[in-house]
């Protein structure tokens, strides 16, 4: 046959396996071992303080799900069932928020509101809600789309209402696509780190924050490995409900290719999806804008000056504090860059193996996307406690930190090679052996060329998610070795206005960035079916 | 008085004109034919009837009361789909008898009322089965029930036969307008079907002369 031999298809895989086992199995079983230790377990559980924490981690992050899926609802029916002028613009800049860093949307809520409502419950939620928009208008109005609108005006010709129809035929018809959004916002919110950091005050901590501070600020490691296993727990039993309900909730619906979109003929229509969409634009929109404005604002006035001084500011002659705007740009830059090709190396290779070795292909898989299940603070945790006693004593290693952000980017990469990898037809491969290439050369010759144009688009995720990756970074990054967004939560912690100013700035830039990162991904995402990728 | 009379309608799609000052009425309890070839604007003034599509300028009476800018729940009106949209969520019985509870028929009349549509549209003991798992032939007769159970002043039929094989077509046709007799209903039929027309309705008009 033409099949690969084993032996090439294992050394495609052994790197990323090893890699995986190394930086992520180890620490996570180290993780595990720590929390696993009565003492650490008694002392966390025992006290009031944890519950106090598990309890407003739970609520807040129930509040921001239920308020999230039941503002999205809105723009998600507008979206589904009508054509409007800005409708993509919409969905693109839903998304584009969806994809900023926390900590850029937790500093944008922190510059749009006034000082009374920051850093309380309030802000918190609010930048969830905003943040995660995207996901139920993703979700529910791809489903939403295709449930034929005329059942909707058959329950209406039989007498339902609008209400009624919505609650006794819509709603249970996108239950399963309403189900998974509010799982992923329940997940997103229940873990929030960055936002938190940025916008939370004293009393507001979730379960994400409470395992950061007893770990590096208490030294607590038993103590925030226990919470970090206790979170873990939370969210696989979510994970499961969820996915029972999506799956005794979904029905066979007769859908559509994708129902046809209306424009609004009447005014009650119009001025209903006017409402609908132009409130969805404010949501996303104004806390940008806020961003931006506060990176010109002084207490004196209107001023260039956070941006043309980006350098340490002097807080008293010949006295400079803590973090270097600056230096954090170079080092995130060198940190994504090294976080890039660690993934897009890892992460080729594994897709390659991936596809090349089929069935047990699956099986690295499904390994390599289990750091997208695990929070980036708990990877972080288990990278922490476990690099630190020689011969492994990395932790001062500079590039410990791109070997995390990698670990998180890879799976993206791997996402976005695999689906394209998988649709190259396997008959030329044979094609090729008909001509007289062996399999190596087959395959080279007819399965790598294709890899190239996803991976370009994963390299520009992983870019994307280094710049911005906050959680693991919190307890990897050195003193001295601030990226961007350690900089900003810590400019933005700081009294004195060309501070907050700064991380404004860096905040803008940030959001910026990621965003044009995530357009140009977006951009040349090729359609999975096509398999007309340029042949060298 | 007539039932349903639709006056001077008109509907553009953007520079599309789709009906061109359209007027037709209907004599209570009459079954009328309307018939016209695909994408001439037959399903338009169906849905303009019903309330689903507001007309760009005309109006629609029925039972003598002007309903053209009543929303579609309000007007008394009922309406076969072509693709019949039974709800999937609800089993067969709760399709039919989903009118009457909308409009506040307790539990057990409509379980009453649900079962006796169901054995006159020939689907006895059809109550707890899935819709999803009905055949077309089955699906047809529970849409057309469900409709007819809500007891609407004026029925619409969208093209209800289209897409049934030639006998079942056939049966269905003869069938349907047996119902639609012992009803007693007002009914629109939209078809581009002339023999169908002729088996169903009392009087067949052609969109073109309208």
């Amino acid at each position: 046959m033409n099949r690969l031999p084993r032996w090439f298809v294992a050394a495609l895989a052994a790197g990323p396996l090893v890699a995986l086992a190394l930086f992520y199995a180890w620490p996570f079983v180290t993780l595990v071992t720590e929390a696993v230790d009565r003492r650490a377990i008694t002392d966390t559980l025992g006290s009031s303080r944890t519950w106090g924490v598990v309890w407003f981690t739970l609520w807040q992050a129930v509040v921001s799900t239920v308020v999230t899926v039941a503002v999205g609802l809105i723009p998600a029916y507008v979206v589904a069932r009508f054509d409007f002028p800005g409708r993509s613009a919409l969905i693109g800049l839903l998304t584009a928020t969806f994809v900023l860093p926390t900590v850029v949307m937790g500093a944008a809520f922190l510059a749009m509101l006034p000082d009374s409502l920051d850093r309380t419950v309030w802000a918190v939620i609010g930048a969830h809600v905003a943040f995660n928009l995207a996901v139920v208008v993703r979700i529910v109005g791809t489903l939403w789309e295709h449930l034929p609108s005329d059942m909707e005006y058959a329950a209406a010709t039989l007498g339902a209402s609008r209400g009624r129809t919505f609650t006794q035929i819509s709603l249970p018809l996108i239950r399963p696509a309403v189900t998974a959004a509010a799982t992923v916002v329940f997940l997103f919110t229940f873990t929030s780190f960055g936002v938190i950091r940025v916008l939370g005050a004293v009393g507001t901590r979730t379960i994400e924050v409470e395992v950061w501070r007893r770990a590096t600020q208490l030294g607590d490691v038993g103590g925030a490995a226990v919470l970090a296993m206790l979170q873990l727990a939370v969210l696989a039993l979510v994970v499961v409900v969820s996915t029972v309900s999506q799956r005794r909730h979904s029905r066979a619906i007769a859908l559509r290719p994708s129902a046809p979109r209306r424009r609004a003929r009447t005014v009650g229509e119009r001025r209903f999806v006017v409402a609908a969409a132009g409130g969805a634009f404010l949501v996303a929109l104004v806390p940008l804008i806020a961003l931006v404005v506060r990176s010109f604002s002084t207490p004196s006035g209107w001023s260039t000056y956070a941006w043309t001084h980006l350098g340490r500011q002097e807080v008293r002659p010949g006295l400079r504090v803590g973090v270097d705007p600056l230096d954090a740009i170079q080092n995130s830059l060198s940190t994504a860059g090294w976080a890039t090709l660690l993934a897009v190396v890892f992460g080729a290779l594994a897709s390659l193996a991936i596809t090349a070795a089929q069935r047990h292909g699956r099986l690295l898989d499904g390994g390599l996307m289990l750091p997208l299940g695990t929070s980036a603070v708990t990877i972080g945790l288990g990278m922490l406690i476990t690099f630190d006693a020689a011969p492994v004593d990395w932790r001062a290693s500079w590039w410990l930190v791109p070997v995390g952000h990698a670990l998180v980017a890879v799976p993206f990469v791997v996402r976005s090679c695999v689906s394209v990898l998988r649709s190259v037809d396997p008959a030329m491969s044979d094609a090729a052996a008909t001509l007289g290439a062996g399999p190596v050369r087959a395959w080279r010759w007819t399965v790598v060329p294709y890899l190239w144009a996803p991976l370009g688009i994963g390299a520009v995720l992983a870019a994307a998610i280094s710049l911005g990756e906050f959680g693991a970074t919190s307890f990897l990054s050195r003193s001295g070795g601030e990226t961007l967004p350690i900089a900003i939560e810590q400019l933005l912690g700081r009294t004195g206005s060309t501070l907050q100013a700064q991380g404004y700035v860096l905040a803008t830039m940030l959001a910026v960035v990621t965003i044009t990162l995530v357009v140009v991904a977006e951009r040349f995402q090729p359609s999975t079916r096509s398999t007309q990728a340029p042949l060298p | 008085m007539s039932t349903l009379d639709a006056t001077d309608i008109r509907v553009t799609f953007g520079d599309i004109t789709v009906l061109d000052g359209l007027s037709l009425s209907l004599a209570d309890g009459e079954i009328v034919a309307l018939l016209g070839p695909s994408g001439s604007g037959k399903s338009t003034l169906l849905r303009v009837i019903a309330g689903i599509l507001t007309p760009d300028a005309g109006a629609v009476h029925i039972g003598g009361a002007d309903v053209t800018h009543r929303p579609t729940h309000q007007r008394d009106v009922g309406m076969v789909f072509q693709d019949n949209q039974l709800f999937p969520h609800l089993s067969t019985l709760d399709n039919v008898t989903f009118g009457l509870k909308m409009a506040g028929v307790d539990r057990g009349e409509r379980g009453t009322r649900g079962s006796r549509w169901l054995r006159r549209v020939g689907l006895p003991g059809f109550e707890r089965r899935r819709v999803t798992e009905l055949s077309g032939g089955e699906a047809k007769r529970v849409a057309l029930a469900r409709t007819l159970a809500a007891e609407p002043s004026v029925v619409l039929l969208d093209e209800p036969l289209t897409g049934l094989d030639r006998d079942l077509h056939d049966r269905l046709a003869i069938e349907l307008a047996g119902v639609l007799r012992d009803a007693a209903v007002t009914a629109l039929l939209v078809t581009h079907d002339p023999d169908e027309a002729a088996v169903v309705a009392d009087r067949t008009v052609l969109l073109a002369d309208l």
